[in-house]
């Protein structure tokens, strides 16, 4: 288990409104196309994991990335969705691929 | 590339990949990561690493059929024995959700070393959960063993997490409008395992028997566990 407790302060709450950023992906990344610019909501904190897209390159993966749980509604994320609007859609999103919405609702 | 997610390409991909199978579909020019695109190259690339690793004495041959073997010795089998538990066990389950492997390990006498995290999604009569990994292909092999072809398929990859009402009553699984359908994207260093709900009609039936019920497909949420 490669999993270790972030810092007091270092990680957002569960809970918390978020949005995953448009930037261009780094080689190997882990935040798949479809949920770019979609707002969500924190689940849960995983922990602090060694950076994939560093790990891929046989590089040491550091600084250590914040790993969340972060839902979203499937209407959000597909304007035609036709299934329920009760339906969501889960992703594992490292740190530096969210920033936190103040004041906003998921 | 047939548009349903099943019944093509039965045969398992990990290995065997110089197309002498005998299907009878036109194969057209692969996508980049088609995951029917394996080509002679690759067969050959392959080989050479093994052929390498072996002589240098950085893993043998023998060492890389103890792994295989080892894979091949994981079943769905493994799953459904730590489901029945959870649905006859509370406080077993509880112990599941909090700390998936230490209580996996510490319950079946198992020793599942792995650098991953492992998530339990528990089914209630509120939430659907079903698994996909849209990036790649990753499973809960430790406790699964090989995917099914079709879970590495572009259909299921692509359509589950646009569609996964459609793609489950492909399964023969249809969600009542009211339960959320939650679809797991298994982007990063967690596998998931989904817990199904236990069927109606078990009531005394032993861990043994509602291990039985307990299918593939049910852990990885594109059906329900077997009614008995």
């Amino acid at each position: 288990m490669t999993a270790f407790t972030p810092r007091p302060g270092q990680a957002l709450p569960v809970g918390a409104p978020v949005r995953v950023r448009q930037q261009p992906p780094e080689p190997h990344c882990r935040t798949p196309f479809y949920l770019r610019g979609i707002k969500g909501e924190i689940t849960d904190v995983m922990g602090c994991y060694r950076d994939p897209s560093l790990l891929a390159f046989h590089k040491p993966g550091l600084p250590m990335r914040v790993l969340y749980r972060v839902r979203f509604k499937q209407a959000d994320v597909w304007p035609n969705y036709s299934g329920s609007p009760k339906d969501t859609v889960v992703a594992d999103i490292y740190d530096h691929w969210i920033e936190p919405l103040a004041g906003e609702k998921a | 590339m047939s548009s349903k997610h099943g019944n093509h390409h039965d045969h398992d991909h990990d290995h065997d990949h110089d197309h002498a199978h005998g299907h009878d579909h036109p194969h057209s020019p692969p996508a980049p990561d088609d995951d029917d695109g394996y080509d002679r190259y690759e067969v050959l690339l392959q080989t050479a690493i093994r052929e390498l690793l072996d002589e240098k004495g950085i893993i043998t041959a023998a060492e890389l059929h103890a792994q295989i073997d080892k894979q091949d010795s994981l079943t769905p089998a493994i799953g459904g024995k730590i489901v029945a538990k959870a649905w006859l066990d509370p406080v077993f389950k509880k112990q599941l959700l909090s700390a998936p492997l230490k209580t996996i390990n510490q319950h079946f006498e198992l020793d599942i070393t792995t650098p991953l995290e492992l998530v339990v999604l528990e089914n209630t009569p509120q939430v659907h959960n079903v698994v996909v990994c849209t990036l790649c292909s990753c499973y809960p092999r430790m406790l699964l063993g090989i995917p099914p072809a079709w879970y590495k398929s572009i259909d299921y990859r692509s359509r589950v997490v646009v569609e996964p009402r459609k793609v489950l009553a492909e399964f023969g699984t249809d969600i009542p409008a009211d339960v959320e359908v939650r679809v797991s994207d298994s982007t990063a260093d967690l596998r998931f395992l989904v817990l199904p709900n236990r069927p109606d009609g078990t009531q005394g039936m032993t861990e043994a028997q509602l291990a039985d019920l307990v299918t593939r497909d049910s852990m990885i949420g594109t059906s329900l566990a077997r009614q008995p």
